[in-house]
């Protein structure tokens, strides 16, 4: 097993769309953002098996998510998480003066954390707010 | 006996789909039906119809991290009191309520000299400055569906953001103009991702992340006839550049839609500069539209609202006693990464899980209200949460669609009892800062 460095994006999806309006405190949410999409051969390289957790990270912080084989792929050298908390606790809150943050095209790396829990929305903003998970 | 509304407005996306028809239950207060709408539209109406997993009362947070349930009346003080100790309080979110109730939160905003800003800060804010840049040739959606017959999706996934954007305007419907449908369209996507949306278009430009100002500015050249230097643009073989050109060109009415790919990846307003410049060119040689895919259902109506009220769509800085805008600077990203503000105020919106996680944790450290049917991260981090009926189901109101134009949405249900609306809620609020203030 080893560690990758790849570009990664987020955005929606309609699992998160749908997960959201049913409530962001559910599991189902967690399950439609907690993830992060791969390539095939990002698997060969991490040397892991798919549906896989992962620990995610940035210079802007660090997430452990479940990786899934890309649904809409291929994309060479792009890692995709659905737009969300866990995207978010790696994205760059660069704005380059424009007051936009730069939510896509961010540096990561990805590493295997098999043993590591997917936390739930809220259980990841409080653990990152006030650290009592 | 159930109950048949037709002609129901959908309060997810800025498409503002506006065909439902919802069947409720004989007293109307539950939802048991949901046809023509999308699966996330569906969704929004049967879980707000579901009263057991909703909050219907104000709840504020203890030193222990647990909820306490309080009063409407003592939410309304504690917002009150808040905004108006506050130095520079930002008001952030709008763009999930109606607009009734972003005027009246403007209102409480120019007489707490707050910041006020909307999901266009993560969203299609640097849309709004290049549209201040260099204009924008646009049209309707209606426009689009009767005469449009060369569509470009740059930077964004309708299918799975917009779901019901291609069968009802863009690629689909059978127009005045575009009776064969889908036949009569040439649809380019491009994206780095191979999307859903990409599977059903002619041609997808397989763009490399991040180069979607090169590439625009390649297609500018190729549509004047001009030469490309090297083989390759920005990922994508240049003979599939030139291809897209004459696509393009060859067609009656075109239209780019353009999303997140574009707003969000380096380059960002310049990325939009370039998409406009290339409809402007387009225009030499036949009749060109651009429309921004907007997110939330209403963020444009905040943008309209804000800009009759304040003069500018966005980042509104009131702190001054008079209207400043500058996003680099008065946007909430940036007062949240600064520390500037000493309180914040979110409605119809939810930071918390769509900030950087840096932002969060600031306004997890500030004095804060959240208004939200919803529970969410943001109510989660918030010293107080204000639960409210859901606009376009349990109360109607003036929305704006992603192409500018109004459209009143509709009530479907009654909200769980005694819940207030975020109208009532802000005209409340309102009341009191008036009172504060007075003293």
């Amino acid at each position: 097993m080893s560690t990758i460095s790849i570009n990664l994006i987020s955005g929606r999806t309609i699992q998160q769309g749908a997960s959201m309006e049913g409530g962001k405190d559910t599991e189902k949410y967690m399950k439609a953002c907690g993830i992060i999409e791969i390539d095939d051969s990002d698997f060969k390289r991490l040397d892991i098996m798919k549906n896989t957790n992962v620990k995610v990270k940035s210079e802007f912080g660090e997430v452990v998510v479940k990786a899934i084989e890309a649904t809409q792929g291929p994309h060479p050298g792009v890692a995709f998480i659905p737009m969300g908390p866990w995207a978010n606790s790696v994205t760059s809150p660069e704005t380059y003066s424009t007051g936009m943050p730069t939510f896509k095209g961010v540096p990561i790396t990805i590493e295997p954390a098999e043993k590591e829990r997917v936390l739930t929305s809220i259980e990841l903003v409080r653990e990152k707010c006030r650290g009592d998970e | 006996m159930t109950k048949t509304i037709t002609d129901v407005i959908c309060p997810f996306c800025g498409t503002l789909c506006d065909d439902l028809i919802v069947t409720t239950d004989d007293e109307g207060k539950k939802i048991v039906d949901v046809e023509n709408a999308c699966a996330i539209g569906a969704e929004k109406f049967i879980s707000a119809s579901n009263h057991q997993h909703r909050k219907t009362r104000p709840r504020k947070l203890q030193e222990d991290g647990s909820f306490k349930e309080i009063t409407y009346d003592e939410a309304v003080e504690y917002t009150a009191q808040m905004l108006v100790n506050a130095k520079k309080p930002s008001m952030y979110g709008w763009s999930s309520t109606s607009c009734e109730a972003q005027s009246v939160g403007h209102e409480i905003a120019e007489l707490c000299g707050a910041l006020v800003d909307n999901t266009a800060a993560v969203c299609h804010g640097t849309t709004l400055v290049a549209v201040q840049n260099v204009g924008i040739p646009s049209c309707t959606l209606g426009e689009v569906k009767n005469r449009a017959d060369r569509i470009i999706f740059w930077g964004c996934n309708p299918a799975h953001a917009h779901p019901r954007h291609m069968s009802r305007y863009s690629i689909f419907p059978r127009g005045y103009f575009t009776g064969k449908g889908q036949k009569q369209r040439k649809i380019i996507v491009v994206d780095p991702r191979p999307t859903d949306t990409a599977g059903i278009a002619d041609v997808h430009l397989q763009v490399e992340q991040g180069y979607d100002y090169e590439l625009l500015q390649a297609l500018r050249a190729a549509v004047r006839g001009q030469e490309i230097s090297g083989d390759i643009v920005a990922g994508v073989p240049k003979e599939k550049v030139y291809e897209a050109a004459e696509m393009l060109k060859s067609g009656r009415f075109g239209v780019i839609f353009f999303g997140m790919g574009v707003t969000q990846s380096l380059g960002k307003d310049h990325n939009i500069d370039a998409a406009i410049m290339l409809t402007s060119d387009l225009n030499n040689y036949t009749k060109f539209s651009i429309i921004a895919m907007r997110g939330h259902y209403n963020v444009t109506g905040s943008g309209q609202v804000l800009g009759w009220q304040f003069g500018f769509p966005y980042s509104v800085d009131l702190s001054r006693g008079f209207a400043r805008y500058n996003p680099g600077e008065t946007g909430t990203i940036e007062v949240l990464k600064r520390k500037e503000i000493d309180a914040m105020f979110v409605l119809g919106s939810d930071p918390g899980a769509h900030f950087p996680m840096q932002c969060v944790k600031e306004i997890s450290r500030l004095p804060s209200v959240a208004v939200d049917p919803h529970i969410t991260p943001t109510t989660e981090i918030c010293k107080v949460h204000v639960p409210v009926a859901f606009v376009g189901v349990e109360v109607g109101g003036n929305c704006y669609r992603m192409d500018n134009v109004p459209i009143e949405a509709r009530k479907v249900v009654e909200p769980p009892e005694g819940m207030m609306t975020d109208t009532e809620f802000l005209k409340a609020v309102l009341k009191r800062v008036k009172e504060l203030r007075a003293d």
